[in-house]
């Protein structure tokens, strides 16, 4: 067996110092050893994306990431998307636009969007679609994630019409 | 929250003021910051984790099952098999979408002499972490008479099948019962007029015998329990489930405890649709904090769930329709033959129901059978049964509209049915929408712009799911701020809570946001049925409703005292209480006043209504298929659904979007692939799959029948089957026709002849499903393959196969 690492990472802008093994997903630090709940276990095969967080930046499914790798590494989970002031743009566009209805693939989601709307503020659809595929969604037809994504690239970066 | 949509708001001739807005779920903020608390994150002092030995063969008898090297592994605390189990009688119990034998029950969660499939559960551990409790798992040794499995339908009925049931022997109507052990669980026949003299005044008659293939209802969510067995003796347990009532009513039945000595705490719920209405875990979860005493853990994994939970049946059906010149449908006869998986209780029944369940067919016969294979024991997925049999109906009436002549929407509109038609296996409609969705189908922009190009077609199908009604409950109690708190039973699978406080709001005119729902446990409310049936939110929203009135009535009362006058002086109308004298108290302020002039205002309502009538629905589509590869492009998708009064308007369309991308997933990719083993393998819809749903709604109809029923009415209706068969018509005319091997196929033998190279295409065997599908469903059907390194997808190469399974198992066995 072996023996417990010690593993200094950035969670949501705090340092966390945690001990784990070597055979432990990030996921699995993050859900059981942390008490992050909110990123989800779908698959634990990187299927689904419901476990996405970012990893230095980048969207990751943590199901597939060892805990072990990510010493002195910058983490951001969907606990840290929203602010003291409220709700994140992308979060408030998924209400108003009933982007979700169970709801397990929200944080994975949001998580991924986050990413693409830091990349590129102002996406097509296509782009949309394409950087959102590696999350899987059951309960509608992904439509209004779209929307809703899209809606809150819109109020981020208002579109430049006066280009014209 | 923010309010009222402005749509809403602006329309004057509106009968309702918070129905058919689209305010903001109240669960919203707890599920976009990951706050809200699905079953998996229930995390208590002294947890456990369980984990299951689950049966590597399809069909196996149990020889010796020896616990002792795990026993011995330090950190396990507890270990159960099937003889943990306690004996329970041989009775069936009703779960609202589906009934279940509760020995089967038992013996499907924790088997007892035999295994019946690839994953059913032997036995279980609970130890310190999961990692421990998996190591132990590994150490159990199951010695196994290994039998030879049986897969489907048309192996399991014929007379030298291998018996999965030794006791089984078919339940029917017939005089004559047989003796025989059997794989036929059940025989169902219903019938009407004289099918023969029926099909004699034909001009044209079509038969074709179908296949459909088994899919997973494939929620994100893994199955999960946490389960605590007091020192007491009673038992709390939390999980994700489809109705935590029915949960309870089968855990204490295959524990043989009474109910009250069981409380289920519904944890939020992370999909479903029918297949977390049975239970797998608590039972199991209990005994073993009952031998660790300490509160126990079990979390299913992916391969779990698709190997030894909820898949919907596997079918063979044949249906023969004849008409007349005019188009007149004169006769109609099918044979269905649903896998039940391990153990009976397929949805046979509501199959034959739903069968013809849209046309008026003045003479019919159809035969249904429920029969045992060594698959998971089948269970409810949206509109249990009615997707195959609308699949295979639907083909059939699109062949017959071809050989008339008639355009499939005047044929489908010529024979609809209507209030007074009376369904061959006997109810007579009352008031249904069948023909408002043709026509609405007819009338919208997709019909009536034509199609051009080439490889490409239009299909078009109808499909009818019942809607039930049954128990709900539901408290509510008036705050001294003029708020209204919700109490309800029924998990919330999809936005409910709001569909259900919005009636209580709508009838009490306050604003949805006034109205704060919880679901909560099975100690805290009255029984409530099942989240399923396409019923929450007319049944539980009745219930609402009535909690509403209760309201109203003590409010008037109250009123009535602080102004002295008599209740019947007193009126309640559009959220304020008036009385005489041009005197009016608001709700808020009446609420205000009520906490400190009496006893505290707390409504109560509960409904039994079985009358919600039955939703239809005509979807159209148009595809293009690539002649090289037969991969099936969806260019448009227009869903006309009869789904009665909107209670909010997003969730319908969600619900609407949802069962056309399920449907368009199983008519087209996903299905298990089994070897001779019973090993499988299942693909889920990516999104680029699904790019086609952007305009569903956008021209979904929705319009209701809807004057007639009660006065908050339903909404949310689910989808139903008409979702899947429209994606497979029309394809006779392209490139491959009506492809025979998709999961949804067309197995006459006609078609079978004209495209021996597709037979071909279904003939691969994995060998090793699970690395294969791990590996493999990642690629989707544009040819991207899902990089894990840089989450993306990527091109992945020329294919030459339509399916990306079987392309890449080969190419993989090849390689490897």
């Amino acid at each position: 067996m072996t023996c417990k690492r010690i593993v200094r990472i950035t969670i949501n802008g705090r340092l966390e110092e945690f001990l784990c093994k070597p055979r432990q997903t990030l996921l699995e630090i993050l859900r059981d050893t942390l008490n992050l709940t909110g990123t989800k276990e779908g698959c634990s095969n990187g299927n689904c994306g419901a476990c996405t967080v970012l990893l230095n930046g980048r969207a990751v499914d943590s199901c597939l990431v060892l805990a072990v790798e990510t010493d002195g590494a910058e983490i951001e989970t969907i606990e840290g998307v929203a602010s003291a002031d409220g709700l994140d743009r992308l979060q408030s566009a998924f209400l108003e636009n009933a982007a979700l209805q169970c709801g397990i693939c929200t944080p994975g989601f949001i998580m991924a969007a986050k990413t693409l709307l830091e990349e590129n503020p102002d996406p097509t659809e296509e782009e949309v679609r394409f950087h959102l595929a590696g999350n899987l969604y059951r309960c509608t037809g992904y439509d209004k994630i779209i929307r809703a994504v899209l809606d809150a690239a819109a109020d981020r970066t208002p579109r430049q019409e006066t280009e014209e | 929250m923010t309010p009222a949509s402005p749509e809403a708001a602006a329309s004057e001739n509106r009968p309702y003021k918070v129905i058919g807005t689209r305010p903001i779920r109240h669960d919203g903020v707890d599920k976009v910051t990951g706050r809200a608390k699905y079953g998996s994150d229930i995390r208590l002092t002294g947890m456990l984790a369980g984990a299951i030995v689950r049966s590597r063969h399809a069909h196996a008898r149990i020889v010796s099952i020896d616990t002792s090297r795990a026993a011995a592994l330090p950190g396990v605390h507890a270990i159960v098999t099937g003889t943990d189990m306690p004996d329970v009688s041989s009775r069936v119990a009703e779960l609202g979408e589906g009934a279940v034998n509760i020995q089967h029950l038992s013996c499907n969660i924790l088997a007892q002499g035999k295994a019946h499939y690839k994953g059913h559960p032997l036995a279980a551990v609970a130890a310190d972490d999961i990692h421990i409790a998996r190591q132990a798992a590994a150490l159990i040794d199951v010695q196994y008479e290994v039998l030879p499995p049986v897969l489907n339908v048309t192996d399991a009925m014929r007379d030298d099948a291998p018996i999965i049931l030794d006791d089984l022997r078919t339940a029917s109507l017939a005089e004559d019962p047989s003796d025989r052990p059997t794989n036929i669980a059940k025989h169902l026949r219903f019938e009407k007029g004289d099918v023969e003299q029926g099909f004699s005044q034909a001009q044209v008659i079509v038969e074709r015998e179908f296949h459909t293939a088994t899919v997973h209802q494939g929620y994100i969510e893994p199955h999960t329990a946490t389960a605590l067995w007091n020192a007491d003796g009673q038992i709390t347990v939390w999980t994700s489930t489809q109705g935590s009532f029915l949960a309870r009513q089968q855990t204490a039945d295959v524990l043989h405890l009474p109910v009250s000595q069981i409380k289920v705490i519904p944890m939020e719920i992370g999909g479903g649709f029918g297949g977390k209405v049975p239970i797998y875990l608590p039972p199991v979860a209990a005994l073993l904090s009952k031998k660790s005493g300490r509160p126990v853990k079990i979390d299913m994994n992916r391969t779990n769930v698709f190997e030894s939970t909820g898949p919907t049946p596997a079918s063979r059906i044949r249906v023969k329709i004849g008409a007349d010149e005019h188009g007149r449908i004169t006769a109609a006869e099918a044979w269905l033959a649903y896998e039940a998986g391990g153990y009976p209780g397929s949805p046979i029944a509501p199959g034959c129901m739903c069968v013809f369940a849209c046309y008026d067919i003045p003479n019919g016969r159809i035969d249904g059978y429920d029969v045992v294979v060594n698959k998971p024991r089948t269970n409810a997925y949206r509109a249990p049964g009615a997707t195959n049999a609308a699949f295979a109906t639907e083909t059939v009436i699109d062949e017959l509209c071809e050989k008339l002549g008639i355009d499939p929407l005047e044929f489908r509109l010529n024979n609809a049915a209507q209030e007074g038609t009376r369904r061959i296996d006997g109810p007579v409609y009352a008031r249904i929408g069948m023909k408002e969705t043709v026509q609405a189908i007819q009338e919208s922009d997709h019909w009536n712009t034509p199609l051009e190009g080439p490889n490409r077609g239009r299909g078009v199908a109808s499909g009818f799911w019942f809607n039930a009604g049954l128990k709900s409950s539901v408290t509510a109690t008036v705050n001294a701020d003029g708020r209204v708190a919700l109490v309800e039973g029924s998990t919330d699978i999809g936005g409910s809570r709001t569909g259900i406080a919005m009636q209580l709001a709508e009838t009490l005119g306050i604003a949805a946001e006034d109205v704060i729902p919880t679901v909560v446990d099975t100690d805290s409310i009255g029984y409530t049925d099942v989240t399923g049936g396409s019923r929450v939110t007319y049944a539980t929203g009745w219930a609402a409703y009535e909690a509403a009135r209760d309201i109203q009535r003590q409010m008037v009362e109250r009123a009535a005292f602080l102004w002295g006058t008599d209740a019947e002086q007193v009126r309640f109308e559009e959220g304020r209480i008036c009385g005489p004298d041009d005197k009016c108290f608001t709700f808020q302020e009446l609420s205000a006043q009520a906490a400190e002039t009496g006893a505290p205002i707390i409504g109560r309502g509960s409904s039994d209504h079985n009358q919600p009538g039955g939703a239809f629905a005509t979807h159209v589509v148009d595809v293009e298929v690539d002649p090289e590869t037969g991969k099936t492009t969806i260019l448009r998708y227009t869903a006309a659904q009869d789904v009665g009064t909107a209670i909010h308007p997003a969730y319908v369309e969600g619900q609407v979007q949802g069962g056309v991308a399920q449907g368009i997933g199983w008519a087209l990719n996903e299905e298990y692939v089994y070897d001779e083993s019973s090993n499988a393998k299942s693909r889920v819809p990516r999104l680029p799959d699904a790019d086609q749903l952007r305009s569903a709604d956008d021209r979904s109809d929705p319009r209701g029948s809807s004057e007639s029923r009660s006065p908050v009415r339903c909404s949310r209706r689910r989808r139903g089957p008409h979702r899947a068969s429209a994606g497979c018509n029309r394809r006779r005319d392209l490139p491959g026709g009506r492809h025979p091997h998709e999961p949804f196929a067309d197995v006459s033998p006609a078609v079978d002849a004209r495209n021996p190279e597709l037979t071909q295409l279904n003939q691969p065997r994995l060998k090793d499903q699970h690395d294969a599908a791990s590996l493999h469903s990642r690629i989707d059907a544009t040819g991207h393959r899902w990089c894990r390194l840089c989450h993306r997808y990527r091109q992945h190469g020329p294919r030459s196969d339509r399916r990306a399974g079987t392309a890449v198992s080969r190419s993989c066995r090849s390689a490897g």
